[in-house]
């Protein structure tokens, strides 16, 4: 098992039903009710305001900088969701709303990678007639110098790292810029339009890989590594017109770009207009006003427009609230008596009280939904189970908790200490919060802030700091996919071969051997169906051993533009799929 | 700006400058302030009273009321001022700015602060000739000049130039002679004029004014505590005392035959320049009354070393200001004529020359 | 004249080394004694993701292992010869004056700034020109007026001014003047048109962010002008210009403002100068990517070669702004000599 890069906060996300849409559906067919006039949630699971008109421009703003734009160097699910505008990867999730989107589909491939020698070897056949903005063509040859090109973390710092961590590179192998003149049988180009990948150990995964926007051809030419973001060479339906560094950049179409070469978009803007560095509460004044229409991060509105929605009908009608790919919990940790026995585990799990947690983070629509497992609904292989039930009303079952405290031979409970991250407020609430709830049946805690810059490299995140002189039992946590699978949601927070003593890690309670083995299964199966149950089992199981207590999945509100048409939750990203988006009534 | 007309009909004057019971009060939240209240006097072209009195006596506040210059907008004017024929209090307050600078004029105490010192000597002599002189700056400018030369100041033309810091002392205050001048007004005022300068320079500055009067023919104020300067200038003096006269009369009068107990503290206190300095004065005790709660009775009744001999009455009424048989001099006090001319050649003269 | 402005500048040099040493010390100095490495800095500049091995090499290309005084002497060198910086497949040369390149962005420090520069000077200068006449002329009114109803009104609302930090009045007059409810006559936040463009749009787009910083100083410089009207006009000089017959409106401009004005030219050059260093909150809450903007962003995330150009921008226009002031305190107060 490799280990995969720390992901960022909101990077890729998704939506479900609370039904549950763990299956990986194959369904194809198009929203059947399509809903012209404004009502909440109507973009959720639906085409809201469907049209095939072409013309008009898009405005986005987004509250910060842009990570990058240069698809070798991004890690931000807004600019994933984005990029596709202006750049084809191998594969993609399906542009369509509800659980469609959790389908990968061939881009610039013609097909689905296939795997050979037990998956550690994986083979993508391009399109014909594939172009560049400038009218070259797309080869083979260009997607693997991309992919090599983003390797090198010195220039492309943004980007993931799973390429570096998993194609079987020669050693000393440092990418196109540091091993100049040197290839690499690691990726292998036997004709223009074909692409071999190699890989160290097999993944059966691999097609998320080919998603990734480090597959979105580089003409070598024209690349001069970190300057290259500011003129990408399109090779989607759009171009880049105007591009102001951390200011502002626009998108014009892409005149080479042929709609026979891709079944996945529409292109029906004219343009697309991103302004950057906008003050957060501007950009949800010019969305409620109509001077916007797309709040390019995805992440929400902030919290004084959420009292304005929550009170305004007429706009709570232009809102949706969509959910997000990310687990808030907290981790319970064996290794600090008497959490040893799984006894006094139970008795946290039985006692927390699930609405104190969900209050912790503003409810429902702001913060999100309970939660009784790790992966969220929206990802395939999430769970329905419910391991520990917390009582009708999801406020604690105090009876069974003093039953377990009982077993644990702790009967008038015990003492523990539990961290948090003294920055974030929402943790803190979260702390007082079990510290009420778990003090109903005697556990006491006592609460230790540290900072979030330092937390898993210094205090929660060091198992000799907090098995050791801090005995911190639990801690508050928090977990994002890169992508909706069990691979991306899981592999980082359950696998205990990820802890170091230098500290860092996030999995910071789960040491189970069982589950480690059951990582390695679940990477080798390459049938999807039978590697999302294989997570779902990994889930189930830390589920059982009680380390995890599960807080809330987070969702986020969201006001949809006016003028937009074919708005709809694309729950790969968790947030409005920028490529179907019309502008012209 | 409330300025209170007195109602009371009244015949022309006859002299050039004429007031007659001004009164002027400030209403303030810890009560009025009764600056001047009732002052009347009258002054020929050519000819200078002394004002004399202490800080706070009221004569600073009754000459700028004269020139229609009020330090508070809500001061409370009564009376009458007749300036060569033309009441003041009731006239416009245009009316009487077209006046100020042209008819009158006034020299201020410490002409370092008195002038802008920002601005050049000359400017400042030719904004205030233009002020009531159409003419050109180019005219003004020379006329500025002429004017420096007039009051004795070497190479006018390179000093006009010059900002007021860049003056000496007695430079300065001949430059505000000049600038008070420039329009050759029939009254000047001066203020103590040489209060903040040198003796010797002091000298030279009354030399000048007395020259200046004579060489403009105009009627001429000089308000001091210092009876020295009084006794160089004035044809008349008037005593000054919590806002009133309380003796009036010649120079002569004042000085050989005063009258009044205060008038005899200010000659006791005073160096004089034809006498030996002494080691030792004779200060009035005890301070200057406030104009607010000014003493009952005869407002120097707390000062007073006499008080007990007017039988309670200097406690109790206001005296009025009386003419003696001469006339001209008058005096506010309720010790009888004898009395006062008894304690003045036993008890205070003798002390005085013996001092000498 | 011209031997202080030189022996000024040549002390305002001294300053802007001094205040280089000082800055890069903080950023690069002190970090070491909290236990910063080499490494840790260079994970500023390769990322997150990059392995030890990566940020080891970075921190070697970047010289971070150099003592801090060889580190300081290439940034000085930078600015005065250029410097070279990898892009990956190619080296580029950043021409002198090179403040370096930012750690987040790989961009030259110094071109940014010169970007963003007509931003904060739009800005600025604007609002100056607008709190420096409303200001004044307020202070003024209230002065001759002093206890009447308008001197009251005015004194309340300048107190709100003063105490009304930016991001509230700023986001205040955007919803009520930029979104249509209720008017729409304001442009809305993050625009900005160069006055080279269309002069006409420039003003459009920067009259709110105007007004509103204009409002925080507009009352300050109102509180002073009061106040040092009331002083001036108590002045004997006021009092002679009167007795010269000179009409009120003269004596109230010409003698008592003249005065009343040298303090206030002295805290405005010095406003000004502080602002041209970037109007952090007026463009953070009205989206206009200057120089203040750019600060924050910089501190935000930690890229300590912006922090230091940016650092030296301003202390740049302080050190300017001084010199102004003292030169025009000069003209202004003839007392005052320049020595």
């Amino acid at each position: 098992m490799k280990k995969k890069g720390r992901v960022l906060a909101a990077s890729v996300a998704a939506f479900a039903l609370a039904l549950g849409a763990a299956a990986c559906s194959g369904k194809t067919d198009e929203p059947s009710t399509p809903a012209a006039k404004d009502a909440y949630n109507a973009a959720l699971t639906a085409v809201f305001n469907p049209s095939d008109k072409k013309g008009g421009t898009i405005k986005l703003a987004h509250s910060s900088d842009w990570d990058s734009t240069d698809p070798g160097d991004t890690y931000y699910g807004y600019s994933w969701n984005f990029l596709r505008l202006y750049g084809r990867s191998l594969v993609m999730f399906k542009p369509g709303p509800g659980s469609e989107s959790s389908q990968l589909v061939p881009d610039l491939a013609e097909k689905l990678g296939e795997p050979s020698d037990g998956g550690k070897t994986w083979t993508y056949k391009l399109r014909a007639g594939l172009k560049y903005e400038d009218g070259t063509a797309i080869t083979s040859k260009d997607v693997k110098y991309a992919v090599l090109r983003s390797l090198d973390k010195d220039v492309f710092v943004n980007g993931p790292t799973y390429f570096n961590d998993f194609l079987a590179l020669e050693d000393g192998y440092k990418g196109p810029y540091k091993s100049k003149g040197v290839d690499t049988k690691a990726i292998e180009t036997p004709d223009e339009l074909t692409i071999v990948f190699h890989l160290k150990t097999a993944f059966g995964g691999f097609d998320y890989f080919a998603m990734l926007p480090s597959t979105v051809p580089v003409p070598e030419a024209k690349d001069d590594g970190a300057k290259y973001k500011t003129h990408v060479v399109s090779s989607g339906p759009y171009m880049f017109d105007t591009y102001e560094a951390e200011k502002s950049f626009s998108l014009k179409r892409n005149p080479n770009w042929d709609a026979a070469t891709d079944p996945n978009r529409k292109a029906l803007p004219d343009r697309y207009e991103v302004q950057l560095g906008v003050a957060a509460t501007d950009i949800d004044n010019q969305l409620i006003s109509g001077d916007l229409q797309i709040d390019v991060a995805g992440t929400g509105v902030q919290s004084a427009t959420l009292g304005k929605i929550q009170g305004d009908q007429e706009l709570k009608a232009r809102a949706d609230n969509p959910s997000i790919a990310r687990l808030w919990y907290t981790s319970i940790n064996p290794k600090v008596a008497p959490l040893d026995n799984i006894e006094c585990r139970k008795a946290i799990m039985y006692a927390a009280d699930r609405t104190g947690y969900q209050a912790a983070y503003n409810g429902e629509e702001a913060g999100g939904a309970i939660a009784t497992s790790l992966m969220p609904p929206q990802v395939p292989g999430a769970i329905k189970d419910v391991v520990w039930p917390a009582g009708a009303d999801n406020k604690g079952d105090l009876d069974k908790a003093k039953a377990a405290l009982t077993a644990c031979g702790k009967a008038d409970g015990f003492e523990v200490n539990m961290a948090y991250r003294s920055d974030r407020p929402k943790e803190q609430a979260t702390a007082e919060s079990l510290q009420q709830s778990l003090g109903r049946v005697g556990i006491k805690l006592t609460l230790k802030g540290y900072p979030a810059s330092d937390y898993f490299a210094l205090y929660a995140g060091k198992p000799g700091f907090r098995n050791g002189e801090a005995k911190l039992g639990m801690a508050t946590n928090g977990w994002g996919a890169d992508w909706n699978d069990g691979f991306g949601f899981l592999s980082q927070i359950v696998d205990s071969r990820v802890i170091r003593d230098s500290g860092g890690s996030s999995n910071i309670s789960v040491y189970i051997p069982e589950v480690d083995q059951m990582i390695d299964n679940a990477l080798l199966e390459t049938d999807v169906k039978k590697r999302d149950a294989l997570w779902g089992q990994v889930d189930k199981r830390v589920m059982d051993e009680a380390v995890i207590l599960p807080g809330v999945w987070a969702k986020a509100l969201t006001i949809r533009g006016k003028g937009l048409t074919n708005v709809f939750v694309n729950e790969a990203f968790g947030m409005y799929d920028y490529l179907a988006l019309g502008a012209a009534q | 700006m409330n300025t209170v007309i007195s109602p009371r009909p009244s015949a022309e004057a006859t002299s050039f400058l004429e007031l007659r019971d001004l009164k002027i009060h400030f209403p303030t939240d810890d009560g009025v302030v009764k600056s001047v209240d009732g002052l009347s006097f009258s002054l020929e072209r050519g000819k200078t009273l002394g004002i004399v009195g202490e800080s706070g006596s009221g004569k600073s506040v009754s000459s700028l009321g004269i020139l229609g210059i009020y330090h508070q907008q809500n001061a409370k004017i009564s009376g009458e001022i007749w300036l060569d024929g033309q009441e003041l209090v009731s006239s416009s307050r245009e009316q009487v700015r077209q006046l100020r600078g042209k008819r009158m004029a006034m020299i201020f105490q410490d002409p370092l602060s008195a002038m802008h010192p920002y601005y050049t000597v000359g400017a400042q002599i030719v904004e205030a000739y233009r002020v009531h002189n159409n003419v050109s700056k180019k005219v003004a400018r020379k006329h500025a000049i002429d004017m420096l030369g007039r009051v004795g100041i070497p190479q006018p033309d390179r000093r006009v130039d010059d900002h007021p810091h860049q003056f000496s002392g007695g430079m300065r205050q001949r430059a505000m002679i000049a600038m008070a001048l420039s329009c050759d007004p029939e009254l000047l005022i001066a203020d103590e004029p040489t209060t903040a300068l040198d003796v010797t320079v002091q000298a030279q500055i009354l030399d000048l004014m007395r020259d200046l009067q004579r060489e403009f023919n105009s009627a001429l104020i000089i308000i001091t505590h210092d009876l020295g300067v009084t006794a160089e200038l004035a044809d008349d003096v008037l005593v000054m005392y919590g806002g009133k006269c309380i003796e009036y009369g010649s120079a002569e009068d004042i000085f050989e035959r005063p009258e009044h107990p205060y008038t005899w503290g200010l000659l006791g206190s005073m160096p004089r320049l034809d006498r030996p300095v002494t080691d030792r004065l004779l200060p009035i005790k005890g301070t200057p009354p406030s104009l607010i709660n000014v003493p009952s009775g005869c407002a120097f009744h707390p000062r007073c070393a006499f008080a007990d001999r007017t039988g309670g009455a200097s406690r109790r009424d206001v005296p009025e200001l009386l003419s003696l048989d001469s006339g001209k001099h008058r005096v506010r006090c309720h010790l009888t004529a004898p009395e006062r001319r008894q304690i003045w050649q036993n008890e205070i003269k003798p002390n005085l020359e013996g001092v000498a | 004249m011209v031997n202080y402005i030189i022996r000024r500048l040549f002390g305002g040099a001294i300053m802007l080394f001094a205040v280089s040493i000082a800055t890069f010390l903080i950023f690069f100095g002190l970090p070491r004694l909290a236990g910063a490495t080499p490494e840790s800095f260079a994970a500023r500049y390769v990322g997150p993701r990059a392995t030890a091995e990566v940020q080891a090499q970075a921190a070697e290309k970047l010289g971070l292992n150099d003592p801090l005084y060889e580190q300081y002497g290439r940034w000085v060198k930078a600015i005065f010869v250029g410097a070279d910086y990898d892009y990956g497949p190619a080296v580029e040369h950043c021409p002198a004056p090179c403040f370096g390149y930012s750690f987040i962005t790989k961009r030259p420090v110094f071109d940014d700034l010169l970007d963003r520069l007509p931003v904060t000077a739009s800005l600025a200068l604007g609002a100056a020109v607008i709190w420096l006449l409303a200001g004044v002329a307020t202070g003024v009114l209230s002065a001759l007026r002093r206890g009447s109803l308008f001197d009251r009104f005015a004194m309340g609302t300048a107190l709100a001014g003063v105490s009304l930090p930016i991001f509230f009045t700023g986001t205040l007059a955007l919803s009520i003047f930029s979104y249509g409810r209720p008017f729409d006559w304001t442009a809305r936040g993050s625009s900005y048109t160069p006055i080279t463009e269309d002069p006409g749009m420039w003003a459009y787009n920067l009259i709110l962010p105007w007004i509103t910083l204009a409002f925080l100083y507009a009352a300050a410089y109102a509180r002073n002008t009061r106040a040092g009207m009331l002083e001036t006009m108590g002045e004997d000089y006021i009092r002679t210009a009167r007795a010269k017959g000179l009409r009120e409106r003269t004596v109230v401009v010409k003698h008592g403002l003249r005065g009343a004005l040298t303090p206030i030219i002295t805290i405005f050059g010095l406003d000004l100068g502080l602002l041209l260093g970037g109007a952090v909150l007026t463009e953070t809450t009205f989206s206009l990517q200057g120089i203040g903007k750019f600060t924050i962003e910089a501190i935000n995330k930690g890229d300590f070669p912006r922090i230091m150009g940016v650092t030296m921008l301003a202390a740049f226009f302080i050190v300017i702004a001084n010199l102004v002031v003292d030169l025009l305190y000069a003209v202004v107060d003839p007392r005052v000599r320049l020595s």
